[in-house]
């Protein structure tokens, strides 16, 4: 580990101005203590911003939710509001990492997660996200995990997050403050694709700092769920996953909401599905065709063409798990 | 074969033996109070310990062109930086003792050369004041290679010569044989994954040099670092009191405590070194991966004609690592067999043991290759086995000393509910699984090695038992104990078995399933000769109120002396000792094997699995299984369900999730932490249990037991293989089974 100082915040204005000097944020560590172990991470300055007040989770007043960026994962998926109005986001934090992580993690700081990649881990592996311009070392390498969709050639590493996966799919926004005031981005827009800038992973300013994911309302009644498929039981990351949300009224799919994950740089919206299922009526054959969207763009690799099929399947099968009850 | 009565001269009441004990040591374990190898330090009056930290090699192979160390040494607390530039040459003198346990080869050693053998070989050591300030350093060490492409294709490398079995003939029985099967299996390289890191603390008193490791065995650190430095073995003592599973990666000492003892040596102060996880995929051995060609030829009937094996098994370039892979020699009767092993030496470390070692990766292409003969002829794949049955050892014609494999067969079937199974694949749907049952069965050898104990009788009467063991986890400090209590005739908590250090009488390694049978024969023999001595000074007596009495008519239970006739006339150890104005009784004794193996004796076993395989996933759940198991005497039925529950675990990792990955451009490890080499969780691992043909087997050893820990996960993999077969109709041959391997088309 690198040397380094540590301070801690007591207000989000006393963050933003370490921040802004440069320091990096540090909420559960979950992350960020690990790969500075691995010294991947260098960080001159840490500061700590567990101790400031924002880990409330509430509903918003049209029916979406609001969850304050320092909340735990374990609290968060146990949260009734959440278990109501999105059981998505709780199957998809309990089905993420371990027990012990959950319990120390915090939301803001899942969605900060770095990409999962071997080589990006190893710091004696060259890799584009930690050394802009010595190269990916998956894009010929042992790539069975990396990603399908959204790659460069700079970059084929997944996003790793469970939960962003379903905040992508129900459409959340990212609540910021910084040194300019606070602003607000979709999660889309605020993960970003490599690209020819594998190094920036988010649309965040210097000393910016997430203070809450918002889900917007959504018609109700709404059916939600996260499937993830892995090789192992617990502890593992995904495969394939994929959050669905649905709307049906009389019978049509109203309005579907619909991403993917392990199979992407960042939590991939599955737009061509929504639309095949908007306006339709639920029925296996509508799953299956809706689902053969899936994976319009992949571009495999040697390691993970498996992923196409695989994903198609995840999508129809968790189609059929939400939207099946018709 | 019969089981005969045990021959116990002793004639002893049984009542700790076959007991279901918790460990003696549990406590001391699960409050964090049991010290393991990386713990010592100034409680142990080890003081001004540093802390030390490997560099590793990153690339494949080549050479070191140049070390900068200035950056390193300028962090403060940094002490030194070790290298081959200014390492002392060490006298490396061969380890060649009787019993030494190292392959042959030339020993990789620790910065004698330039050399780069594999990816991760350590280069360097720093060592620092505090551990930080060491790890830190530990990365600025900058290294700079001449790197040349590592060969790491076990399938297109050259090998070396064959090491080839072979009776009748096999190639002339499959050509003319009904029915002929050829298939490849091929197994991913394994990792050992203990959950106690490897660590040493080495410190040096003038030319003495005391180590405190983790190790299965402590006389070969003690063997192995006086051949290193040129001293006396006597000048070199090894703790290992605690170790935190091993599976194998513990049997000889790696380069990592050759650094450690160098650089306390150099430095004049203890040093602490403790290999980080990621570091324990690098230099402390492995469970080599293996392409198994298996051709089959039978009758109609299912009788097994030819058995011809092409094995291909990777090792290192410098030295030599050879499982033993005899199963398929023994297992069946088959008249034809011929084995051919090829060790292929690859850019690797040197791998080593790994539970089951051999067995149970013949298992895994053996059995298998049943299963697709059971499938092929519509024969069930139980009735397969038991119509290949032999009477006697098929590789050696001696009689089995016990060999109660039917009886595991017939036991599994009722218990499991093999009827329930569909003798057609993809026959049982539960909404979105395929239901599958499958079974192997397994061999491991019930050997044994000459083991000493000590055992001292104190005036208190609790016994101190001694013998320079260890105990990787099976519970060996307990089961122990057992056998001095009952020998003795004392209650579990007034003996106590103490293992760990190389001053002890000494021991076998601590590794092939034969401690019980050996430690434990000679525990059994110095307990028994201390009593006796006991119950001679009793009888002598004239105050004794056993004066008199024949002496093998005297047992103790308790630790009440009496006759057999009268349990009220007798006298208690304290009594003895304190009237005769002993302080102590003591005694040695041992175990020798044998001379003359008269038997074929093997532990065996049967594995039950049923799968659940989401077929459009391709995900795999194991349901439950079940492992049946002929291993002669269970001294310890509690810590038995321990070993069986840990090596079917072991097993269903090897089937489903285990695989090391290595990038074959420079032998990156791609997967050498606990997120990425994937064990089983618990979650995996739901409905698992074990039972234990009764039986002893006294030629196995004298208390009858044939070891356990080994063949528990000898059988596993394949019965799982073999259930996903039944569950989908799908044979996949390479271990792991991905899920990849197992989508299929709508």
């Amino acid at each position: 580990m690198f040397p380094f100082t540590y301070t801690r915040a007591t207000s989000v204005h006393e963050a933003i101005e370490a921040g802004e000097r440069g320091g990096r944020y540090i909420a559960g560590g979950t992350t960020l203590v690990d790969l500075m172990r691995e010294t991947v991470e260098r960080p001159r300055a840490l500061v700590d911003i567990v101790g400031l007040p924002l880990s409330d989770v509430s509903a918003t007043p049209r029916g979406g939710l609001r969850i304050g960026a320092l909340a735990r994962m374990a609290d968060v998926a146990a949260d009734p509001v959440v278990r109501q109005t999105y059981p998505a986001v709780a199957q998809a934090l309990e089905l993420s990492a371990s027990a012990q992580l959950r319990n120390m993690a915090t939301i803001g700081g899942n969605v900060m997660q770095r990409p999962r990649c071997a080589y990006f881990r190893d710091v004696s592996a060259p890799c584009n996200r930690r050394e802009p311009g010595s190269g990916c070392s998956a894009l010929e390498g042992y790539n069975r995990t990396h990603a399908i969709l959204g790659t460069s050639e700079h970059c084929v590493a997944t996003h790793p997050s469970d939960l962003a996966v379903v905040l992508t799919a129900l459409e959340a926004t990212v609540h910021m403050v910084g040194p300019e005031g606070r602003r607000a981005t979709p999660i889309g827009q605020f993960l970003l694709q490599p690209g020819d800038t594998p190094d920036r992973e988010q649309d965040l300013r210097p000393g910016e700092l997430i203070v809450a994911l918002e889900i917007p309302p959504l018609p109700r009644p709404l059916r939600s769920g996260y499937l993830k498929v892995r090789d192992r039981e617990s502890y593992e990351f995904a495969l394939t996953s994929v959050a669905v949300a649905l709307h049906i009224r009389g019978g049509v799919i109203h309005t579907a909401k619909v991403a993917a994950g392990g199979v992407g740089t960042i939590p991939w919206k599955l737009p061509a599905v929504e639309q095949h299922l908007v306006g339709r009526r639920p029925s296996p054959d509508l799953w299956a065709q809706a689902a053969e969207r899936a994976a319009d763009g992949a571009r495999p690799l040697v390691h993970n063409g498996f992923k196409t099929e695989l994903l198609r399947r995840t999508v129809e099968r968790q189609l059929r798990i939400v939207g099946g009850r018709s | 074969m019969t089981p005969q009565p045990a021959p116990r001269p002793a004639r002893q009441p049984q009542a700790a033996v076959g007991t279901p004990r918790s460990r003696v040591d549990g406590r001391l374990k699960v409050t964090g109070q049991a010290r393991f190898a990386a713990d010592h330090g100034p409680a142990d009056g080890i003081d001004g310990i540093v802390h030390a930290v490997l560099v590793d090699a990153t690339i494949g192979r080549g050479r070191i062109t140049s070390i900068e160390a200035r950056a390193a040494l300028a962090v403060p607390d940094v002490l030194t930086v070790i290298h081959h530039g200014n390492a002392p040459r060490l006298p490396y003198r061969d380890n060649s003792f009787p019993d030494s346990i190292h392959p042959p080869g030339e020993r990789l050693r620790a910065f004698q050369d330039n050399h780069v053998r594999f990816f991760g070989q350590p280069v360097a050591v720093v060592v620092a004041t505090t551990l930080e300030a060491a790890r830190h350093a530990a990365r600025l060490v900058e290294v700079t290679y001449d790197a040349e492409p590592p060969q790491l294709d076990l399938v297109t490398a050259p090998a070396h010569e064959p090491d080839i079995y072979t009776r009748g003939d096999a190639a002339a029985a499959l050509a003319s044989a009904p029915v002929q099967l050829e298939m490849t299996y091929r197994m991913g390289r394994n990792h050992h994954n203990a959950m106690e890191p490897h660590a040493i603390v080495a410190r040096w008193d003038g030319d003495r040099l005391t180590v405190w490791e983790k190790t299965q065995w402590v006389a070969d650190p003690r063997n192995e670092l006086a051949a290193v430095f040129g001293i006396p073995q006597a000048a070199v003592r090894c703790y290992s009191r605690f170790v935190g599973g091993a599976f194998g990666n513990s049997g000889r000492t790696w380069v990592h405590s050759v650094a450690a003892a160098l650089a306390a040596r150099e430095l004049r102060r203890p040093v602490k070194l403790v290999l980080s996880r990621r570091q324990l995929y690098f230099g402390i051995g492995f469970r080599p991966a293996y392409e198994y060609g298996v051709r089959l030829g039978s009758e109609r009937d299912g009788r097994l004609t030819a058995v011809v094996h092409d094995v291909r098994g990777e090792t290192s370039r410098y030295e030599r690592h050879s499982d033993d892979l005899a199963l398929g020699r023994m297992l069946y009767d088959t008249p034809n067999f011929r084995q051919d092993v090829r060790l292929v030496p690859l850019d690797v470390n040197t791998p080593t043991w790994m539970r089951g070692p051999g067995w149970s990766t013949t298992a895994t292409a053996l059995e298998t290759s049943l299963d697709e003969l059971a499938h092929e002829l519509g024969i069930d794949p139980i009735e397969l086995r038991i119509r290949n049955e032999p009477a006697d050892d098929p590789a050696t014609g001696q009689p089995f000393s016990t060999r109660r494999l039917h009886e595991c067969y017939t036991t599994g079937m009722r218990e499991f509910g093999w009827h329930r199974r569909s003798s057609r694949p993809r026959a049982v749907r539960e909404g979105d699984w395929l239901i599958g049952m499958g079974m192997a069965a397994g061999a491991y050898p019930a050997e044994s090695a000459p083991a000493q104990a000590h055992a001292r009788l104190g005036a208190d009467g609790t016994v101190v038992v001694r013998s320079a063991s260890s105990d990787m986890g099976p519970g060996t400090t307990t089961s122990m104990a057992q056998v001095a209590a009952d020998a003795l005739g004392l209650p579990m908590w007034s003996v106590q078995f103490q293992l760990g250090d190389s001053m002890m009488p000494p021991a076998p390694v601590h590794a092939l399933a034969w401690t019980m049978a050996s430690v434990g024969s000679a525990v059994q023999a110095t307990c028994d000769r201390l009593r006796r001595k006991a119950v001679a000074l009793a009888v002598g007596d004239d105050r004794s109120p056993l004066h008199g009495v024949p002496a093998d008519e005297v047992v103790v239970r308790r630790g009440w002396l009496h006759t057999r006739a009268d349990p009220r006339r007798g006298e208690t150890y304290q009594q003895l000792l304190a009237r005769n104005g002993r302080t102590h009784l003591e005694a040695v004794g041992g175990y020798e094997p044998p001379e003359e193996i008269r038997y074929s004796m093997y532990a065996y076993s049967a594995i039950f699995a049923e799968v659940a395989v989401d077929a459009r996933l391709g995900i795999v759940r194991v349901r439950r299984m079940l492992g049946v198991f002929d291993a002669g005497r269970i001294v310890n039925p509690k810590l038995a369900d321990s070993q069986a529950h840990g090596g079917m675990i072991g097993g269903l990792g090897q089937a489903l999730l285990e695989h090391t990955v290595t990038d074959p451009r420079d032998g990156r490890i791609l997967n050498a932490n606990l997120a990425d080499y994937l064990v089983p969780t618990n979650a995996d691992a739901t409905d698992i249990r074990a039972i234990y043909i009764e039986g002893v087997d006294n030629e196995a050893a004298p208390i009858g037991v044939k070891g356990l820990g080994e063949v528990v996960q000898v059988g596993v993999a394949p019965a799982i293989a073999n259930a996903v077969f039944n569950a989908t109709g799908r044979r996949v041959r390479d271990l792991p089974i991905t899920p990849e391997a197992l989508l299929m088309p709508r």
